[in-house]
């Protein structure tokens, strides 16, 4: 009943109970009315007593547009029935008949889905004949084939479920698993799927009666009414139009109610207004990169979750910063603020933000960034746009920000390619990205960040989707691009040993927040938080000894929409107390603990 | 997908198999014959399945015994069945569909005749219908990603909504009712000049054009969460250029997939559209056979239909297969 809390819902199910009340009283209330002659008025137009006017006969046409209702939808709900019977069916062949025959009816409805509905009412409207009975059997008929394709969607994935599986090993028969086990599952999309169905049928059916081949005088339904009244257009439209609108109402009736069913509840996540700005402060000297007091909120189904919560840093010229923690600690969200590319309705704030001299929380800043700063992304697969091969991809960066021509620019992607080691640039840059491996890919994307003069290199776990080889290849390519280049690295990683390896420093991050920052030499013996001992342990190196259980850190990371007043660490600290727990630590000398460096 | 593009780096494939177009070729055209073979042969049996005796009901219970019995002789239908199917296959084949049992015409000359006037109407409002969708959609993917817009979307989506509710032939009743009757803007029926083509093109494209353009938002809003347009903008490029070089090609695939069922409905939808306008087409005809039961006519304009959208089911899919290579090595 979710669905009625939305506006759609409400204004689907009331002209949905409008239409069915018309449908089951309109020829008890109306019917004399709509049948009455009246000689003195007829072809009427719109008046007091005839709302809509009247017919050839003087009959109320407002009153035979309620009566008709019932013809209407009996018809449009039969064909639905007829349909869904006949489609649930075929959809279920696969699992009745067995995999050959099932494999046949497949691709039969596969066909026949190809044509379009009308064409198919119009088929079968030949052979059963010109009327009522004939077009529900078409109408019906023809949408058997939709509806199969979706039941046999549906039931294709149910029964690849466990317990459908369970209860064939089991041995329960073919129409018992059907009923019992797959048709409670599918039901609901099958039902939503049915109410947009007969509001298609009811359209086809007015388009059908109003062509002359649905029902025949003396009934009437709101095609046949339409019919009758397109030849008075030019006199009185509403006879027309009247029936016209009450096919369009009860069309959308049915199609309303459907639509909000189907769609479920979709609520909007909107963050509460932003608290008092962080005191604006003065970038750090002779850094490529500062940010201070840097907090990010996103949105969130349960609230506004807090990504990042006050982090402080700088990046000199040509230093290697590296940044871990788990995943959620926030150190993503921080390199993508960093990089300037989370939009709204995400909210990054900061006392200062700047990168390469740009400030980057004033508007327009960002288009100096296209050469100064290069970005390496975590998934080398889906970075690149499959729709351009990857040359002129590259290309473009030099084409729009340093006013290259289209020879020129892709002669510099060639020559870029090149210098990230892929073989024979000229043919790859006329590639298309998916013939590229993954480990190219990547270093395709480090390219692309040097076909400008980069100053900073932020790089988002770029080694983490890539087997273990090809890691080694791309970090020893970002190395020697530094030494070429001079450019800073801001490297984000969860993997301890590789920020060992490749940075000067390491920043250590947990929900949100600095919690160590130490040289990256000191990582392994001389860390003092908790939180960073634990992550060092659990990577194994050499000296692991193998018969003992892997380390871990005891625990789950902090859930972002809800972080505790204290030390986020606390609940899996071993060292933590009570004061952990109520006052939270702030970043001092390197670390933000209040038992930095005691043993456990 | 390691070996896979491995084996797109070697070049020729190892083993017998095949390239991954004449694969592609090859499947596309069995699928395309069977549905060929399927449409030939429910417009051969149409005539068999109505109930009763299909040329007494088409002359009426007046007519003369001999006569009947003359026009079933003409129709072939006194053969046996399988004699009958060979003799409609074998016509078929020479571009025969033999002769309309009330105008005495060849059915295939009167189709002929009909049909330019339908493929204009389906044309004309199909291209419309994409240039009014594409951008529209393009524009309200924009205005309305991640929750922003709240009014333009309720906006978008309710007059959408409404608009795809209301079946193409209303529409024209609706225009015809307010620029040819009302204003005089436009003429109310029939096909003259260009200003005849503007009330039933507009009635077949407002419906589709609907579908479209919400499809084109919804695929755009999914598109522009990519990660390649996070690089796109990494790249530091103007929003448009984002959108329109880097989201809206990747977009067109499912647009397209979904315009090539717009496409072919467009094409049914004609013939409520022509009979609203009296515009002189297949649909016009196709009505009034079906009421004459003039069934060598009503066989011929099925077959002519089918075959038109089997056709543009067929050009959609290399289309997209062009347009989007991994599709067509997907299927193959």
């Amino acid at each position: 009943m979710r669905a009625l809390r939305r506006p759609v819902g409400v204004t689907g199910v009331v002209l949905l109970a409008l239409v069915l009340f018309a449908a089951a009283f309109g020829p008890v209330l109306w019917g004399e009315r709509a049948t009455a002659v009246d000689t003195a008025n007829l072809l009427a137009g719109p008046s007091a007593e005839h709302w809509i006017g009247t017919d050839n006969l003087g009959r109320d046409l407002f009153a035979r547009v309620l009566v008709a209702a019932r013809l209407s939808i009996l018809l449009a709900l039969a064909a639905t029935a007829i349909a869904m019977v006949l489609g649930l069916l075929l959809g279920a062949a696969p699992m009745l008949l067995g995999r050959r025959l099932g494999r046949l009816v497949t691709a039969s409805v596969n066909v026949l889905v190809a044509f379009p509905g009308l064409l198919l009412v119009l088929f079968f409207a030949v052979v059963f004949g010109v009327g009522a009975r004939g077009a529900a059997l078409a109408v019906g008929l023809a949408g058997a084939p939709a509806f199969a394709r979706l039941c046999h969607t549906l039931i294709a994935g149910v029964s690849e479920r466990d317990y459908v599986a369970a209860a064939r090993i089991a041995g329960v028969g073919r129409a018992r698993m059907l009923r019992r086990h797959v048709l409670p599952n599918i039901a609901e999309p099958v039902i939503v799927y049915a109410t947009m169905t007969a509001g298609a049928a009811l359209l086809t059916f007015a388009g059908l009666s109003f062509l002359g081949l649905g029902v025949q005088a003396p009934d009437y339904d709101w095609g046949k009414l339409m019919q009758d009244g397109l030849n008075g257009i030019y006199v009185h439209p509403l006879a027309a139009l009247g029936p016209g609108i009450a096919v369009v109402l009860a069309g959308l009736a049915f199609n309303l109610t459907g639509e909000a069913f189907a769609a479920g509840p979709r609520r909007t996540h909107v963050l509460p207004p932003a608290g008092p700005p962080s005191p604006a402060t003065a970038p750090a000297r002779n850094s490529v990169l500062s940010a201070d007091d840097l907090r990010v909120t996103i949105p969130g189904p349960n609230g506004p979750i807090h990504a990042v919560r006050g982090v402080s840093f700088s990046v000199g010229d040509g230093e290697a910063v590296g940044v871990v923690g788990e995943s959620g600690s926030g150190k993503s969200v921080t390199a993508l603020a960093v990089a300037g590319l989370l939009e709204p309705p995400v909210r990054v704030q900061a006392g200062h933000l700047a990168v390469a001299g740009e400030d980057l929380l004033a508007p327009g800043a960002h288009r100096r960034l296209g050469t100064s700063l290069a970005v390496v992304f975590q998934d080398p697969m889906t970075s690149f746009n499959p729709a351009h091969r990857v040359g002129p991809q590259l290309a473009e960066v030099s084409r729009f920000h340093q006013g290259l021509g289209r020879r020129a620019a892709f002669a510099r992607a060639v020559d870029r390619l090149r210098a990230v080691r892929i073989g024979d640039p000229e043919r790859r840059a006329r590639q298309y990205p998916f013939e590229f491996s993954g480990g190219m890919r990547q270093r395709a994307m480090i390219g692309m960040g040097l076909m400008g003069e980069p100053r900073l290199i932020v790089a988002d776990e770029p080694t983490t989707a890539l087997d273990v080889t090809v890691q080694r290849q791309v970090l020893e390519l970002l190395a020697d691009v530094r030494r070429d280049t001079g450019a800073a690295l801001l490297l984000i990683s969860h993997d301890v040993s590789v920020v060992t390896d490749v940075c000067d420093r390491v920043l250590v991050m947990y929900a949100g927040r600095v919690v160590e920052e130490l040289p990256a030499k000191d990582l392994r013996a001389l860390a003092r938080h908790p939180y960073t001992r634990a992550l060092v342990a659990a990577v194994p190196d050499m000296e692991t000894d193998l018969d003992r259980p892997l380390a871990v850190i005891p625990g789950l990371p902090v859930d972002p929409v809800d972080v505790p007043a204290g030390c986020a660490f606390a609940p899996r600290c071993p060292l933590a107390d009570d004061h952990c727990r109520t006052v939270a630590p702030p970043l001092r000398d390197g670390v933000a603990c209040h038992k930095a460096g005691e043993a456990p | 997908m390691k070996t896979a593009t491995a084996g797109l780096k070697a070049g020729p494939r190892v083993g017998p198999r095949v390239g991954r177009w004449p694969r592609f070729a090859l499947r596309r055209a069995a699928r395309l014959l069977a549905s060929l073979w399927v449409l030939v042969t429910a417009s051969f049996l149409m005539i068999h399945l109505v109930p009763g005796d299909p040329v007494r009901a088409a002359l009426g219970p007046t007519a003369p015994a001999d006569l009947v019995l003359a026009h079933k002789e003409e129709l072939g239908l006194l053969d046996p069945l399988w004699q009958q199917y060979a003799t409609f296959l074998g016509h078929l084949l020479q571009g025969d569909l033999g002769v309309s049992i009330a105008s005495r015409l060849p059915v295939g000359e009167v189709i002929a005749q009909q049909l330019p006037a339908t493929a204009e109407l389906a044309l004309l409002a199909f291209l419309l219908a994409v240039a009014v969708a594409v951008p529209v959609g393009v524009v309200m993917a924009v205005l309305t990603r991640r929750g922003r817009g709240r009014r333009a979307e309720l906006a978008f989506t309710g007059a959408n909504v409404v608009v795809s509710a209301i079946p193409d032939f209303l529409l024209g009743v609706g225009l015809v009712y307010l620029l040819a009757v009302q204003t005089h803007v436009f003429p109310v029926a029939g096909r003259a000049g260009p200003d005849s083509y503007v009330l039933p093109v507009l009635a077949l494209a407002i419906g589709p054009a609907a579908v479209l353009s919400r499809i084109v938002r919804v695929e755009m809003l999914a598109v522009m969460e990519a990660d390649y347009v996070r690089t796109a903008r990494a790249k530091r490029l103007t929003p448009v250029r984002v959108h329109v070089v880097h989201a809206l090609p990747n977009a067109v695939t499912a647009t397209l997939t979904i315009g090539g069922l717009a496409l072919s409905s467009l094409v049914a939808g004609t013939v409520l559209v022509e009979n609203v306008f009296a515009w002189p087409g297949l649909g016009s005809s196709i009505v009034s056979s079906i009421v004459a039961k003039d069934y060598p006519l009503v066989q011929g304009t099925v077959l002519v239909y089918g075959v038109g959208v089997l056709l543009i089911n067929t050009v959609v899919d290399v289309a997209l297969a062009l347009l989007d290579p991994r599709s067509a090595i997907g299927e193959a």
